[in-house]
């Protein structure tokens, strides 16, 4: 092949993989403008689900993905970036404040949660969002799979006291799985710490007006 | 030339490229823990498989060797991100849980052999109909080990049925086994590999005997065995 062909050819074949770059990029560029109204929708229609299961109807009448504040790194929250809280109104007044937390020492790596706490202190539900647990073992935690995190409904830090924020095989109050203890009780505690957490801010959290919430304070490093 | 009907049993049976090809394994053993996760993983490879097996054909005659490959796996990752916003916008949960099996649909083996193999040297409406049967085959054996895998695990068929077909499948769930304790092993992908071992030894064993059946009746060489192939060579 003399050189002049040999270039020849380079460039018509580079035209036609520039081309087909070009109707590629354009298909995938038009189903994306298509589809992106339905997938927010779709994003924020799980989201308000999962919301609103947290918290008992009736027990708030503002659209919580609309009442977000953000929350500094705390060492009780155990997230490791600032994440968002959601404060729950009834009539202008905070009803509940559900609150985003990390339990770090899960089986296999962290387990996320979304756990509600009423303005009395009392929990209103726990959920895990994320988690990498064993199937069929840790994955009891998940709603899916089984009621025991209903188990948390209701409680607050001083029902059970102190002592009893723990899964059964640590003398406390909580059950744990059959061959599965490390998981619930990465739960317990994190739950434990997430309340802790509301009773050092709930100040801050429950204030009528409350927007954001700034750097926090009284940082308790038991965690 | 290959027909219609030689096309379907290919891909279907003979050449099947779970059972016999033995490709697209990290999906088929990833995802095939419940049935509603290897239909909707069936269903997605399936559709990219047919899209790009038909836009192959339509172009093989304007794309030259030097960058046949280059054109092929960009038509099969668009249409795969096609597939990928598809299921974001209309079966988010499905889409969750599936994860990162979606986009590795681009890197699935049986995508790009069938363009090579097939379309590349194919009009459309065959290429498309092969695309349509090697899918339809995966999915098959994806929704096989699925059903067993969720049987032997759970005790359960058809759960969370809705996340592929909306709200009318919430309540097609079937409990087979009531107060089953569950078997875990068929959750977890060792379980998965076995199940798939058990299914080719199955498809091996019907091969073996429709074989001496047709050596009975119509003498030797009446069938040819099916050839298990590792690599994307020439399958026709």
């Amino acid at each position: 092949m003399s050189l002049p062909e040999m270039s020849r050819s380079m460039l018509k074949n580079s035209l036609l993989l520039g081309l087909f770059a070009v109707v590629t990029v354009g298909l995938v560029a038009i189903t994306q403008q298509l589809t992106a109204p339905r997938i927010v929708a779709a994003e924020r229609a799980a989201q308000t689900q999962l919301l609103n299961q947290l918290l008992p109807a009736g027990s708030f009448d503002n659209l919580l993905q609309d009442s977000q504040v953000t929350l500094a790194v705390d060492p009780l929250l155990g997230n490791r970036s600032s994440k968002n809280a959601y404060i729950a109104r009834l009539s202008g007044q905070p009803s509940a404040v559900i609150l985003p937390v990390t339990a770090a020492d899960g089986y296999s790596g962290a387990i996320h949660l979304l756990v509600a706490i009423k303005a009395n202190g009392q929990l209103a539900g726990v959920r895990v969002l994320k988690h990498k647990e064993t199937p069929g073992l840790g994955d009891k935690i998940e709603l899916a799979k089984s009621a025991w995190i209903h188990g948390f409904d209701g409680k607050s830090l001083s029902d059970p006291a102190e002592s009893g924020w723990a899964v059964k095989k640590d003398l406390g109050q909580f059950d744990q799985f059959a061959g599965a203890t490390i998981t619930p009780r990465a739960v317990v505690k994190a739950v434990h710490q997430a309340l802790r957490y509301f009773d050092a801010h709930q100040r801050e959290l429950l204030s009528p007006g409350s927007t954001a919430v700034e750097n926090s304070t009284g940082r308790n490093s038991n965690g | 030339m290959a027909s219609y009907r030689e096309i379907a049993i290919n891909g279907l049976w003979q050449n099947n490229p779970g059972l016999v090809q033995l490709l697209g394994l990290c999906p088929l053993l990833g995802v095939s823990n419940s049935m509603v996760n290897a239909l909707g993983m069936g269903i997605a490879t399936a559709l990219v498989l047919a899209f790009s097996n038909a836009t192959v054909a339509l172009i093989r005659n304007q794309v030259s060797d030097a960058v046949r490959l280059p054109v092929f796996v960009m038509i099969i990752a668009a249409l795969t991100t096609c597939i990928e916003l598809l299921m974001q916008a209309f079966t988010y949960q499905l889409y969750q849980i599936l994860g990162i099996f979606i986009p590795l649909i681009t890197t699935n083996c049986i995508i790009l052999g069938r363009a090579e193999a097939f379309a590349a040297k194919n009009n459309v409406a065959k290429a498309s109909f092969d695309g349509l049967m090697m899918g339809a085959g995966f999915g098959l054996v994806l929704l096989a080990l699925g059903t067993l895998r969720e049987l032997l695990g759970t005790g359960m068929l058809l759960s969370n049925m809705q996340l592929l077909f909306g709200p009318m499948a919430a309540n097609w769930q079937i409990t087979l086994l009531p107060n089953y304790s569950g078997f875990l092993l068929a959750i977890l992908p060792p379980g998965a590999f076995l199940l798939l071992g058990l299914l080719i030894a199955a498809k091996n064993q019907l091969d073996a005997r429709a074989l001496e059946r047709a050596k009975i009746n119509q003498g030797p060489l009446a069938a040819t065995p099916s050839r298990r192939v590792r690599v994307t060579g020439v399958i026709e």
